[in-house]
C-alpha cells in the first residue's frame, strides 16, 4: 500500500545495551518524572466543585431574548437561519393574535423555534445576524445527553424564562464595537 | 429610428421609445430602477421619480444639455440623445435622495413584512439608501385593511406608485380600487373596503413594488428566501396558467407570475390558479426559476455554484509557479 501522505518515517529498532537491558536506570527515570509532577502546579480543577470562569464573551448557548415588558422580541424573520453556516437553525413563524400583545413585540412571531445544538458551531453569526436585538450567545454551555435527539434545543430552552432573565450585556458591548468598526 | 447613447452605450430604437426602454433594450445593467413604471401596464410611470438620468445632450439638432434630471419613463428618446445613468455621480446622488424621500413613511418593517427578499424598495435602499433616517417626525400610519379574502393591503408600506390602480383600471372591468385624499394623507383603498371580487384582482399583488399588498394565503408562511421557486402550469380557462409556484418540500406555498429581470410580470394570472391551486398534482412543473445569484433568495442554495475556471491558474502563480497536485486542479471540480 503506498503512502498517501508520504510523512510516515520507519524506525529501525536496533540491538538493546547492556544498560537498556538492565532496565531499573530507565524505571528510575521515569519515577523521577512521575515524582517530578507531583510538586508542580496543578493543570487540572475539580469539576463541578470548583469552576473556571468563562471569558468576558464567551459564545456558549444561546438564548432568545425578551424586552423589557417581557414580550420576545424574535418576529421569525429568518435571518439568523440565512446567516447561519451549519444550517443549524429553522423556525415556523405564526401570526400574533389579538390579546397575545404582551406576549409577542411584533405581529409575526416564531411559533417554533429550534437550534440544532449537534450542528451549531457556536460562531456567533446568527447574533450579528439578527435586526430584532432577539437571539444572543451566552456564557452557559450545552448540558451533555446520552440521545442525539435531545439536543435539538426548542423554544422552551432557548427562550428566557421572565422572571430569570439572562444577562448578556457584555456580549452586546462586543458586538457593537464590532458594528462601529465597520463603520 | 433613433440613436442613443446610455452610459457609452450606443442603440438604436424606434421613434417614441422611452429612454427607460431603450435602456432596457441594452440590458439590465444599464437600466434605471423603476419603482411606479410597469411595461405592461399603460400610463404607469412618472410618480416615483426613481428612474432619473441625465441628458447630456438633447439630440444632434439641439445639443444642449437638459437641465434638470429628466424621469427616463416619461421621456422619449431623439436621435443623437446622450444620456447618463450609473456613469453620472450627479445622478446617483439624486437618486439616493428619492430613496430617502421613497423611505420617509416607509414602516422598515422587513423582518415582519412577506415581501422581503424580491422587494423592490428593499433592493434600491440598500443600493442607495442611508444608514439611518433624518426624518424626526411621526410616520404616517393606517390599521391594516383585508381586500377581498385573499389580499392584504398594509398602507403603511405603500409608496404610492398606482401600479395596482392602473392594473384594477385596465385588466379588471369596475373600477373599485384607487387613491383616496391628497397628500400626505393619500392612501389606495377600496371603496369602503369593497371586496376586489374581479378574478385578475390577485395581480395587483404582483405588481405591488413593496409589501403593501401581500396575499394572505401565503401570510408568514415562509420567508421567501427558504422557498424555491419553479416554473409551472396548468389548463387554464381564464388565463394563459403559466405561473412560479414556490415551493418547501413538496408543499407549494405560494403562487404568483413568472417576473422577469426587471421584477414585471411575463403575463397577468387569473385569482383560481393564484389563491385555491395549491396542490403539486394540479400543477405540472416544469423545472426551478433562473435566479438572480446576488439575490438572498438563492442564498444556502449551492445547486449552481460554479468552481471559478480561473482559480487554479491564478494559484499556481502565487505559488511561486509551483505545480500544484492535480487533486486542486480545475478539471476535477
Amino acid at each position: 500500500m503506498l503512502s498517501l501522505s508520504n510523512r510516515k518515517k520507519v524506525i529501525e529498532q536496533g540491538e538493546l545495551s547492556f544498560m537498556e537491558k538492565l532496565y531499573l536506570p530507565v524505571i528510575a527515570k521515569g519515577l523521577g518524572i512521575t515524582v517530578k509532577h507531583l510538586f508542580k502546579r496543578k493543570v487540572t480543577i475539580k469539576y463541578p466543585e470548583q469552576k473556571r470562569s468563562f471569558a468576558k464573551i464567551y459564545r456558549g448557548l444561546h438564548v432568545l431574548k425578551r424586552d423589557e415588558q417581557g414580550r420576545e422580541n424574535c418576529t421569525a424573520c429568518g435571518m439568523c437561519a440565512v446567516a447561519c453556516p451549519a444550517e443549524a437553525i429553522t423556525m415556523i413563524s405564526a401570526e400574533r393574535k389579538k390579546g397575545e400583545e404582551h406576549l409577542y413585540r411584533e405581529e409575526k412571531y416564531a411559533s417554533v423555534y429550534e437550534i440544532n445544538m449537534l450542528r451549531c458551531i457556536f460562531c456567533g453569526l446568527c447574533e450579528e445576524a439578527c435586526p430584532k436585538d432577539a437571539i444572543y450567545l451566552t456564557d452557559r454551555t450545552v448540558d451533555s445527553e446520552y440521545n442525539r435527539d435531545t439536543f435539538i434545543y426548542g423554544k422552551d430552552k432557548l427562550v428566557e424564562k421572565i422572571d430569570n432573565r439572562i444577562d448578556i450585556s457584555q456580549r452586546k458591548i462586543k458586538t457593537e464595537q464590532k458594528l462601529d468598526k465597520l463603520k | 429610428m433613433a440613436k442613443v447613447t446610455i452610459d457609452d452605450i450606443e442603440i438604436e430604437v424606434p421613434d417614441g421609445t422611452t429612454i427607460l426602454q431603450a435602456a432596457r433594450m441594452i440590458g439590465a445593467d444599464v437600466a434605471p430602477p423603476a419603482m411606479c413604471y410597469y411595461s405592461k401596464l399603460a400610463t404607469t410611470g412618472g410618480y416615483c421619480r426613481t428612474c432619473i438620468v441625465k441628458v447630456e445632450q438633447g439630440s444632434t439638432k439641439d445639443p444642449r444639455p437638459m437641465p434638470k434630471p429628466v424621469p427616463s419613463c416619461r421621456t422619449t428618446v431623439m436621435d443623437g440623445m446622450v444620456v447618463r445613468n450609473n456613469t453620472s455621480p450627479e445622478i446617483q446622488e439624486a437618486r439616493a435622495g428619492i430613496v430617502e424621500f421613497l423611505l420617509i413613511n416607509h414602516p422598515l418593517d422587513c423582518p415582519v413584512c412577506d415581501q422581503a427578499g424580491e422587494c423592490d424598495l428593499q433592493n434600491l435602499g440598500y443600493k442607495h439608501g442611508a444608514e439611518a433616517t433624518r426624518y424626526e417626525f411621526d410616520r404616517r400610519t393606517f390599521e391594516q385593511i383585508d381586500i377581498g379574502e385573499n389580499i392584504k393591503l398594509h398602507m403603511n408600506r405603500c409608496i404610492l406608485c398606482y401600479r395596482c390602480v392602473k392594473t384594477c383600471e385596465q385588466i379588471t372591468d369596475g373600477r373599485v380600487h384607487g387613491v383616496l385624499n391628497r397628500g400626505d394623507h393619500a392612501e389606495i383603498s377600496t371603496y369602503i373596503e369593497q371586496a376586489i371580487d374581479n378574478d385578475f384582482s390577485g395581480n395587483v399583488i404582483d405588481v405591488c413594488p413593496v409589501g403593501a399588498l401581500t396575499d394572505k394565503t401565503f401570510r408568514f408562511k415562509s420567508r421567501v428566501w427558504f422557498t424555491k421557486p419553479m416554473d409551472a402550469h396548468r389548463d387554464c380557462d381564464k388565463c394563459e396558467g403559466k405561473v412560479a409556484v414556490w415551493m418547501k418540500g413538496n408543499e407549494i406555498l405560494r403562487v404568483t407570475g413568472r417576473k422577469d429581470e426587471f421584477g414585471e410580470v411575463e403575463s397577468f394570472i387569473c385569482n383560481t390558479c393564484r389563491f385555491e391551486k395549491k396542490s403539486v398534482s394540479d400543477w405540472t412543473i416544469e423545472g426551478p426559476r433562473k435566479i438572480n445569484k446576488k439575490s438572498v433568495i438563492s442564498a444556502n442554495h449551492y445547486e449552481e455554484t460554479k468552481k471559478p475556471t480561473y482559480l487554479y491558474d491564478r494559484v499556481q502563480l502565487l505559488n511561486d509557479g509551483k505545480k500544484l497536485p492535480e487533486v486542486n486542479s480545475k478539471d476535477n471540480g
